[in-house]
This record gives C-alpha cells, sequence and structure tokens, in this order.
C-alpha cells in the first residue's frame, strides 16, 4: 500500500446517498484476476448509458472535475457487497479521499487497506462542501497527520482510528505486522486443540 | 457467576489471540470459505510476497458467482472461465480442498457452509462475500471482509477486529401465514433503514425468531448486511442442533451430544446487555415487496408506491422511482413483471424451493414472463428432484438450472435485459443488480411463485390453500 500523509486535489461532488458498491463497479467487471485496471469501470453505468454513450449530466463526465482526487458524497458510502473492486477503481481512476458524512462498515476498511483515507464529516460540513463544489473549483487539503481538512478559509478535524492512521502514514504491510504476533496465534492454536 | 454475557461477548472472548491499547483486537477465525471473484489477488499478494496458507484445512473454497446454470460443458466468457482457473489452480497450489463445479458439494458458498455442517455455533467464519452474515443463524460471528483481509486470513488465520456494538432486534409475536421470514427482515430493514446496523452486530431475539426454521434464520441473517450491519446472529437452540446432527463435518453419537450441550452454553444470558434494542412486532408485518432501488424501500403488497412530497427524501424517492419506471402512489399489485428468479443465498435452499413449488403446483407461469428457478447448491437440486420439485417448476412453464449465484447478480448469462422488471427472491434491488438497466423487486419465494403466475404482485395469501407449512 502506498503511504499517505497528506493529500490536496480538487474535490468532486457527488451528492447521493447510499450509494452501494455496485454502482462504484458494477458486477460485469468483477472478473478480472488483478488488482489494476478497474478504474476505467468506476461508476460506469452512471458515466454511460446502455448504447455506451457518455451520460453528459454525470458529474465525473463534467470536464471541470477531470482532475478531481477528491470524492465528496452522501451517507453511506460504499453499502451493499464486500467487494475490494470498488476501492481499487476508486484509487485507479485517481481519488485518494472520500469525503462522506458515514460511510458501510466493509467499504470503510477495504478503502483504509488500499491507502484511501475515507473522512467522516458531520452532514452539514460535507454538504456545504458539495454546494460549493457544483458552483466552482473546491480545492481541499486532507492532512492525516493532523487529521484536519482545510479548505481557503477553515480547518475542519476529522478521525480515523490511531491504528488505521499509522497503518496509512506509513503504508504497512499489516499481513508482515501481525506476523510478528505468531507465537501468540500459535498458542491459540494449541490451546483449542 | 459472572456478569451475564451476550452471544457475541462469548465468541469474541474465545477468539481473542491478541489484545493490546489503542489496537484492534486479533482475532481468530475458525474457518474461511472462499469462491473465485474476492479470492485471486488475495492469492497473489500470497505468492508476490512468498507466503504460505496458514490453515488450508480451516479453508473450504467453492465456485459460486460466474458459474453458468445451464450448460456447464462449455465457459464462453473467456474472462470467467480464467477466473474460475485461477481459482483451481490457488486451491491445487496451496492445499485447499474446492468444491469444483462438477462436484457433488458445489453451490453458493452460503448454501453450502451449514448443508455440510462446516458452519457451527460459536465458531468465527469470514469470507469475501457480504452475505457471510448469513452463518450467523447458528450463532456463528459471520462476517464478509474485502479481498485484503482474504489475504490476510490466508496467512495469519487472523483479523484485526474492532468490537463491534451490539444491537437487540426483538420480534415479538409470530407471522401470519403467507408472511416469511423474507418478508419479516425486508419489513425490518424498511422500518429501521439500509444503516441502522451499521458499526454493530445484530442479535435476532424474541418469538417470532424462535419459530423460524433454520433456512428461514438463515434468510434473516443474510440480509443484515442490507440493514448496515457486517453480522446478525441468532442464539442456537434445539432447532439449530437438530439440523446440525448428522451433517457431515460435525461430530457423530455421543460426541455430537457433548458438543451440542457446547453449543446451547453459547446462547446469550439472561439478562444480558445490548448497546442497542428495538422492537418490532411481527403479527403487524404483511408480504413485502420492495419498490425502490434498496432494500430499505419495501412496502406491504396491499399498498402503493410511496408519495413523493410526503416521504423523508423526495430526491432519493424520486430518483428511484424514476429509475424502477414506476409512478408514485401506485398500487403494487398493478406492477407488471416479465422476470422471475427463484434462488440466491436468501432464498434457494429446500424449504424456500418447497414453498415456492406448493404456490405453482397447478399453475401456469403467466404469458410474456420467464421464470427461472436456480437451487442453492447440487446438493439441494438433488433433493429438490428426489422430492419431484423440479416438474411441478417444469410443467408450470418454470427453467431449473444447476446451482449458482445466477441472477442475483447477473455475472453468469443469467441477466435480466434492460427495462426489463425481476420479481426476484435475492436479497439487493440496486440500480443494476441484476443486468444494466434491470429492475429488481425483492420478495418471498412464495411471492415470487405468486407473481409468476399472475404476472403481476399479488397477495400470495390468495392462494391460501396451497401455503406451504
Amino acid at each position: 500500500m502506498e503511504a499517505i500523509q497528506k493529500h490536496q486535489g480538487t474535490a468532486v461532488p457527488l451528492n447521493r446517498s447510499n450509494v452501494d458498491t455496485d454502482q462504484i463497479i458494477p458486477k460485469q467487471f468483477l472478473k478480472r484476476i488483478e488488482r489494476t485496471g478497474f478504474g476505467q469501470f468506476l461508476f460506469y453505468n452512471w458515466r454511460f448509458d446502455e448504447d455506451g454513450n457518455v451520460r453528459e449530466d454525470f458529474v465525473l463526465n463534467n470536464s471541470a472535475y477531470h482532475d478531481g482526487t477528491i470524492l465528496l458524497a452522501g451517507e453511506n458510502f460504499g453499502c451493499g457487497s464486500s467487494r475490494e473492486h470498488a476501492p481499487w477503481a476508486l484509487l485507479d481512476y485517481g481519488f485518494r479521499v472520500i469525503i462522506a458524512p458515514s460511510f458501510a462498515d466493509i467499504f470503510y476498511n477495504n478503502a483504509l487497506k488500499n491507502g484511501i483515507i475515507p473522512v467522516q464529516m458531520d452532514e452539514e460540513q460535507v454538504q456545504q462542501w458539495i454546494k460549493r463544489a457544483e458552483k466552482s473549483e473546491l480545492e481541499l487539503t486532507v492532512d492525516l497527520q493532523e487529521q484536519i481538512v482545510r479548505d481557503d478559509e477553515r480547518e475542519v478535524p476529522f478521525d480515523i482510528p490511531a491504528y488505521h492512521r499509522e497503518n496509512l502514514l506509513n503504508g504497512l504491510d499489516e499481513i508482515a505486522l501481525t506476523l510478528k504476533h505468531e507465537a501468540a496465534i500459535t498458542a491459540f492454536e494449541q490451546a483449542a486443540e | 457467576m459472572g456478569k451475564p454475557e451476550t452471544i457475541v461477548d462469548k465468541i469474541w472472548r474465545n477468539h481473542m489471540v491478541h489484545q493490546e491499547e489503542g489496537k484492534p483486537d486479533l482475532m481468530y477465525i475458525d474457518l474461511h470459505l472462499i469462491h473465485e471473484v474476492t479470492s485471486p489477488q488475495a492469492f497473489e499478494g500470497l505468492r508476490l510476497n512468498n507466503r504460505s496458507v496458514r490453515r488450508p484445512d480451516l479453508t473450504y473454497a467453492t465456485m459460486d458467482h460466474n458459474v453458468p446454470t445451464k450448460n456447464r460443458d462449455v465457459i464462453e466468457d473467456e474472462i470467467s472461465k480464467k477466473q474460475m482457473e485461477t481459482l483451481r489452480k490457488n486451491c491445487k497450489d496451496f492445499g485447499i480442498t474446492l468444491a469444483d463445479m462438477f462436484h457433488p458439494d458445489q453451490g453458493i458458498v452460503h448454501v453450502i457452509g451449514p448443508q455440510l455442517g462446516l458452519t457451527q455455533p460459536g465458531k468465527t467464519i469470514v469470507c469475501g462475500d457480504s452475505h457471510t452474515s448469513t452463518h450467523g443463524a447458528f450463532g456463528a460471528l459471520a462476517f464478509g471482509i474485502g479481498t485484503s483481509e482474504v489475504e490476510h486470513v490466508l496467512a495469519t488465520q487472523t483479523l484485526w477486529q474492532k468490537r463491534p456494538k451490539t444491537l437487540n432486534v426483538h420480534v415479538e409475536g409470530d407471522l401470519g401465514t403467507g408472511v416469511t421470514a423474507k418478508d419479516l427482515i425486508l419489513a425490518i430493514i424498511s422500518k429501521f433503514g439500509v444503516r441502522f446496523g451499521t458499526g454493530y452486530v445484530i442479535e435476532y431475539t424474541g418469538e417470532a425468531i424462535r419459530n423460524l426454521s433454520m433456512e428461514g434464520r438463515m434468510t434473516v441473517c443474510n440480509m443484515s448486511i442490507e440493514a448496515g450491519a457486517r453480522a446478525g446472529l441468532i442464539s442456537p437452540d434445539k432447532t439449530t442442533v437438530e439440523f446440525l446432527r448428522d451433517k457431515p463435518n460435525v461430530p457423530q453419537g455421543e460426541a455430537f451430544e457433548a458438543k451440542a450441550a457446547e453449543w446451547l452454553a453459547l446462547a446469550t444470558d439472561e439478562g444480558a446487555e445490548y448497546d442497542e434494542t428495538v422492537t418490532i412486532n411481527a403479527e403487524d408485518i404483511e408480504p413485502q415487496v420492495s419498490w425502490g432501488t434498496n432494500p430499505g424501500m419495501c412496502v406491504p403488497v396491499n399498498s402503493e408506491t410511496p408519495d413523493i412530497s410526503e416521504s423523508e427524501n423526495p430526491d432519493e424517492v424520486a430518483r428511484a422511482l424514476e429509475y424502477m419506471g414506476l409512478e408514485e402512489k401506485q398500487p403494487i399489485q398493478s406492477i407488471d413483471i416479465d422476470h422471475v428468479f427463484i434462488g440466491s443465498c436468501t432464498n434457494s435452499r429446500i424449504t424456500d424451493l418447497r414453498k415456492a413449488a406448493s404456490i405453482v403446483e397447478g399453475h401456469q407461469v403467466s404469458d410474456g414472463v420467464r421464470a427461472i428457478v436456480v437451487p442453492g447448491s447440487f446438493g439441494t437440486k438433488l433433493q429438490a428432484e428426489k422430492e419431484g420439485l423440479d416438474t411441478i417448476f417444469k410443467e408450470a412453464g418454470f427453467e431449473w438450472r444447476e446451482s449458482g449465484c445466477s441472477m442475483c447478480l447477473a455475472m453468469n448469462d443469467d441477466i435480466v435485459p434492460p427495462g426489463g422488471r425481476c420479481a426476484s427472491t435475492s436479497n439487493r434491488n440496486f440500480e443494476g443488480r441484476q443486468g444494466n438497466g434491470a429492475r429488481t423487486h425483492l420478495v418471498s419465494p412464495e411471492m415470487a411463485a405468486a407473481a409468476a403466475i399472475e404476472g403481476h404482485f399479488v397477495d400470495v395469501r390468495k392462494f391460501a390453500a396451497n401455503i406451504y407449512s
């Protein structure tokens, strides 16, 4: 996992709640056996119609947001299927931060394992940024070390559990960390027998 | 006597490998189920880091998401074929048992786990699939994980987990005739919403839950994730024990009785405290039909779609109705369907098929409706054929298929076409779930069967004489 400490980028407003992982990456694209190359399929059915034509009204098809790397969304982002292809697609497309009032549990974990910062913020704040980003370009800076998001006026704090923050900041290999506890795992197995 | 504990407390305590301040707990995993879609990248990760599978004996694989349900001899989709071949190779290389496409134990991972007795009370069970919550029906702590976590479990047989909060969903009273476990869970999600379970493990309690068969309990726990909860479970009781008796992977004879006593002791203690409790009365629940694009968007069959301006979130409701091609305040029974899918990890077990068949018997699928039955496993299919259920379905005009996930997520060829409308016994009515532009209505197997016959939704209680109990 690529370490991430601080990220500055353009915000992309996706003002919908309960965005499920079937929308983030539809099932027809889950057959690949690699972790890469999913970005082209991100939000596929929202980006393209049934004949493959671009849906002009979808935010990712608006050229103003083509360089966006911070996604602003509504409640319960990433609900539904556990497919890690969802964060793989977001990351491959270029998103490094998702800001939403709440996340589905499995998606939240999957994002953390892939160097995406899931920033949980109160709904009023997210809505305020969504409204601003819909009108004109909104640049945000997400500082994971300080757990702060900055816009041009102020700093808004957020919280990510210390353990996950540490892993993100350092891009740690979690399996290697766990294997340091191998003696405890073996002891547990022996006791269970 | 110590402090009364919930079943979650007990399972947590029994699986703690390591605990330290400021970190999640390191939990041991008793059973890791894998399938072809969410595992290839995990095995790739192991290879890249020169790691092995710590406990192949606690890992069990099958093919379900991608497999064709019609002709299995030729897999036309090259990418699907490669994914299946990759699982075959990975299982061989790492010494993992695989119920391959032609294996007698093949089936949907959440159907075969219980059938094989791999799913047992008190176990921690994970799978790279959000409907792993199904196994909670047995009093196991079972939840879906992503592929990075699949890799982590393969390598270490553990997971770092923050202890979840507990939510008691207490169901008073009993369900009426023709009202099923599916209607119960849909009613729960529509009442409390698609995110009320986020951050919690749900324990389902109360009379209606106790009276459910194991298949019914699996249906309820299966859809916990649609309420936001990674896991949902039910304390084991006599019904649990009797289901597991004589299953292949459980102790046999006297050893079984000893094991059963251990299982029963896991049940939540009298007076144990939950972080939250909500209550619903089963007697108020009617057969449900989803009208929108998430499982919380459900109403009783005798009602109508919502009034947009009266809704809590008018934009969301309007958008969902538009996608679904429905009007506001439209009577549910006026909605014509062109597809019926009876299957999925929610409703494809033998009792589901018996119940649907009892409605279908002596009737014909309505003109213009394509109806398919996809048994949850090869074993379920054989059992149904032994009972003659396949004949009932086929004579009525249903297609009778091989087992797999099929039209629940339409990764194989079982797809609802754009604009098509499906009465489905599956678990998700998300946009495009059953096919790009497809419209899904979630219902019970009985309601799906009745819709197949009538060509539109009807109250299954109209078929009162046929309702199987």
